[in-house]
């Protein structure tokens, strides 16, 4: 296979995976994610993996669940409604420690919501979706390359953390076409082996369990050591893209797809005089939060948060970071109507006019 | 001094956490010796559900993987496919097996994975109290149907066993009891022909043992045992339904 | 440079390939390509559409507001899409179905009688390719030898339907060779 292709990000995403050693991926058909699965169940058995098509999305998580248990790389994807059914066993699988890597492409509404890019699940994903107070890393790519390069990571990231990773993309990040670079295909015995926790290893003197039901003071020390990896991942692991902030007086804040209709609204301000700059977050958890303490507020006279969300969810976490020190706007479209930089652009002037 | 019987290797030395007169006890004992006398220990995976038939899965030596509740099945999917070479076998109570994880149980069975199901039925939802389960007998009286089931649209026990046999890939589909010796040594032979079969990759195994819950049906070990046998066995009755090998 | 090109029609009428075909044929030259196709939320009536922005540095949105060029193939999305091409721009109108005329000369536009065209090559649903035609012809920087290779691979597995494909594809160039406007 070619590694430069024109190539839709679902299909991107899915050959990312393989390429970083992902073997095991189950599954349940829902839109605007299908590619991903259709693309796997024929490129897993291809490279010695396998694909099961999942009765629902809770058995393709459990699926998940099992694979991850034995140590292989393994995904899983779906859609924001998936999410909600997944939320369960996403939540055992995290305090079981097992690693995994998911996509999911977010939805226009609430229940069934509609399938056209939307990112109104972004309270959802960052803030929940589990039981128990565990979380997940976050990923939010904007490009079919970024997805690539993050979800080419993301198993990394699993490994290292003993965690999952979710891709959090849309519509736009699953359906646009573009020019993709593909890195190299990881050989399996280079991965991490987990030989000390996976269950495909047996020592007799050491029983392996893979739960996350512990007595009183194990699991309290469990939760110690799990709000303990989220401030690491903080210090460390935090990503995002900084495009003209230094001496910007107007910031907007945008993720994903939205991000990269962003970077253009500021180029375009900038032609227009307005002094710009786009901060976007490709960590959702870990969110880069320090970007705001750094931020000198004399100069920042404008946040806009940018989103394809109604009412708007990353501005409430933006509204808390900047904490009154700036005004902070929201501009969004939402219910998979499309949003263009044209309007993003209207929309800042008109909030500059105030 | 001959031995003529001792507690399988596979425990560890650890208390149980069984109520007197639980079948459960039993239905590991079976368990653990046949792995024993088949020397599958180092390749065994249990997966464990959630509800009393977890408690053994901290005292048990082979590796053990603790599920949802409910998705043992698609658990033992994915660790199946990615371990082919493994004997996984997944231990499940009537109310994770036949209600939360019905979709999951059916699906596995449809897609005749190469792994073994042991199913508890004891009637009964044990260790949150003693609740209706979705096997719980025609009037028996629970937590949740004091007058009897039966009386509000609760509809009737679900036969496991007779509803897997419909299904093409499932190769060996019985039921048995924990009652009495007699049908503890069938359930044993069930229990090994069945694990036999997944070592030889010989298909889905499904063996459902009739299990008694003196605590939850409020009845003595002793009258628990008559229950068994003169209720539960009529409702459920014994024998193999499928059988390809 | 950057291009940017809205293609809107019915479902059925094959928008997207043009779409497709055209933002594939640059990524084999090594211009980034963007395609977004988009049934449904903004559209009523079964109509379909899809952007496509060709590009020699990065492409930051796939959609836009307005655009240089937009292909609208029925009325519906004449009505929709005429006003949104940028001054300066061009439409090319499927005037098989449009009777309508665009007023004003800020943009060109070019009136392309693709479904007549289509059935004088024998086959009704190749409309598409005469469209792309018209558009690989006021365009350079596309090689209309890539492009057929392009249209080839699109019908693998129906090869019977290539001639008839390139056929209305090489009309679509010949009329605006001729300068039809």
């Amino acid at each position: 296979m070619n590694d430069k292709l024109f190539v839709k990000g679902s299909e991107a995403i899915a050959e990312a995976a393989v390429r970083a050693g992902c073997r095991f991926f189950a599954g349940y058909p829902i839109t605007p994610q299908n590619e991903l699965p259709e693309y796997m169940s024929w490129r897993l058995p291809e490279v010695g993996g396998t694909y099961v098509q999942g009765e629902s999305e809770m058995a393709s998580m459990n699926m998940i669940f099992g694979a991850a248990s034995t140590g292989t790389r393994c995904m899983t994807s779906s859609s924001g409604p998936g999410l909600s059914l997944k939320a369960e066993s996403l939540s055992c699988a995290l305090g079981s420690k097992l690693p995994h890597v998911m996509a999911i492409m977010m939805r226009g509404g609430p229940g069934h919501g509609i399938i056209f890019p939307a990112q109104q699940d972004y309270e959802f994903a960052v803030h929940g979706p589990c039981h128990g107070g565990v979380k997940q890393f976050i990923l939010a790519p904007s490009t079919a390359q970024e997805a690539v390069d993050l979800t080419y990571s993301s198993f990394d990231i699993a490994d290292k953390y003993r965690t999952g990773v979710l891709i959090l993309g849309d519509g736009f990040l699953a359906n646009t076409i573009e020019n993709v670079t593909f890195p190299p295909m990881k050989k399996l015995e280079d991965l991490p082996q987990h030989k000390d926790w996976k269950i495909t290893e047996y020592d007799p003197n050491h029983h392996k369990l893979i739960t996350s039901y512990f007595p009183p003071e194990i699991m309290e020390q469990e939760n110690i050591k799990m709000g303990q990896m989220y401030e690491y991942w903080e210090e460390h692991e935090t990503q995002y893209q900084n495009y003209l902030m230094d001496d910007c007086e107007i910031l907007i804040c945008a993720y994903g797809s939205t991000g990269r209709i962003c970077e253009e609204v500021v180029d375009e301000l900038r032609n227009e005089g307005l002094k710009v700059g786009l901060f976007r977050p490709i960590t959702l958890h870990p969110f880069p939060k320090k970007v705001f303490e750094e931020i000198d507020y004399n100069r920042v006279k404008l946040i806009v948060s940018v989103e394809m969300a109604i009412p708007g969810q990353l501005v409430e976490d933006i509204k808390n970071y900047v904490a009154r020190r700036t005004r902070v706007e929201h501009f969004g479209r939402s219910g998979g109507v499309l949003i263009n930089p044209g309007e993003i652009k209207e929309a800042i002037h008109k909030m500059v006019e105030e | 001094m001959e031995i003529v019987y001792k507690k399988s290797s596979n425990f560890i030395e650890a208390g149980h956490s069984f109520c007197p007169g639980c079948s459960h006890g039993i239905a590991h004992n079976i368990m653990m010796d046949t792995i024993d006398e088949m020397g599958l220990a180092e390749k065994a995976i249990l997966v464990y559900p959630v509800g009393c038939a977890a408690n053994a899965m901290t005292y048990v030596k082979p590796n053990v993987v603790h599920a949802p509740h409910g998705r043992a099945p698609a658990v033992a999917t994915g660790i199946k496919r990615c371990a082919p070479d493994k004997f996984v076998v997944l231990y499940q109570g009537d109310g994770d097996l036949a209600a939360i994880g019905m979709a999951e149980t059916i699906h596995m069975a449809n897609r005749g994975e190469h792994v073994t199901t042991i199913y508890i039925n004891n009637t009964i939802y044990g260790m949150t109290g003693g609740q209706m389960a979705p096997t719980t007998m025609m009037g028996q009286i629970t937590t949740t149907t004091r007058e009897g089931r039966g009386l509000h649209g609760e509809g009737q026990p679900i036969k496991m066993c007779e509803m897997i046999s419909t299904l093409g890939e499932p190769k060996f589909v019985a039921r048995y009891a924990l009652d009495n010796a007699k049908h503890v040594i069938e359930a044993r032979k069930g229990i090994k022909k069945a694990f036999q079969m997944q070592v030889e990759d010989k298909g889905y195994a499904f063996i459902e043992l009739l299990s008694m819950c003196p605590s939850n049906w409020h009845l003595s070990p002793k009258d628990s045992v008559k229950y068994m046998e003169e209720e539960v066995i009529k409702t459920f009755p014994l024998g193999v339904y499928k059988e390809e090998v | 440079m950057e291009r940017s090109l809205l293609v809107a029609g019915f479902g059925g009428q094959g928008v997207m390939l043009i779409g497709k075909n055209i933002g594939y044929t640059a990524s084999k030259k090594d211009l980034n390509a963007t395609f977004f196709p988009a049934y449904g939320a903004e559209m009523r009536g079964g109509t379909a559409n899809c952007s496509v922005v060709v590009s020699d540095s990065k492409i930051c949105s796939p959609v836009k507001q307005e655009l240089d060029e937009i292909i609208v193939m029925n009325d519906l999305s004449y009505e929709k899409f005429a006003g949104r091409v940028k001054k300066g721009g061009a439409l090319y109108i499927n005037s098989s179905l449009i009777e309508a005329k665009y007023e004003g000369d800020d943009i060109t536009t070019y009136y392309v009688p693709v479904a007549d065209i289509a059935r004088k090559v024998g086959n009704p649903l190749v409309a598409n390719m005469v469209m792309l035609g018209a558009y690989v012809a006021n365009h350079e920087d596309i090689d209309v030898e890539s492009m057929k290779e392009t249209i080839k691979e699109n019908l693998h597995g129906k090869e019977n339907l290539i001639d008839v494909n390139i056929k209305a594809f090489e009309e679509g160039i010949n009329l605006m060779k001729g300068g039809t406007q």
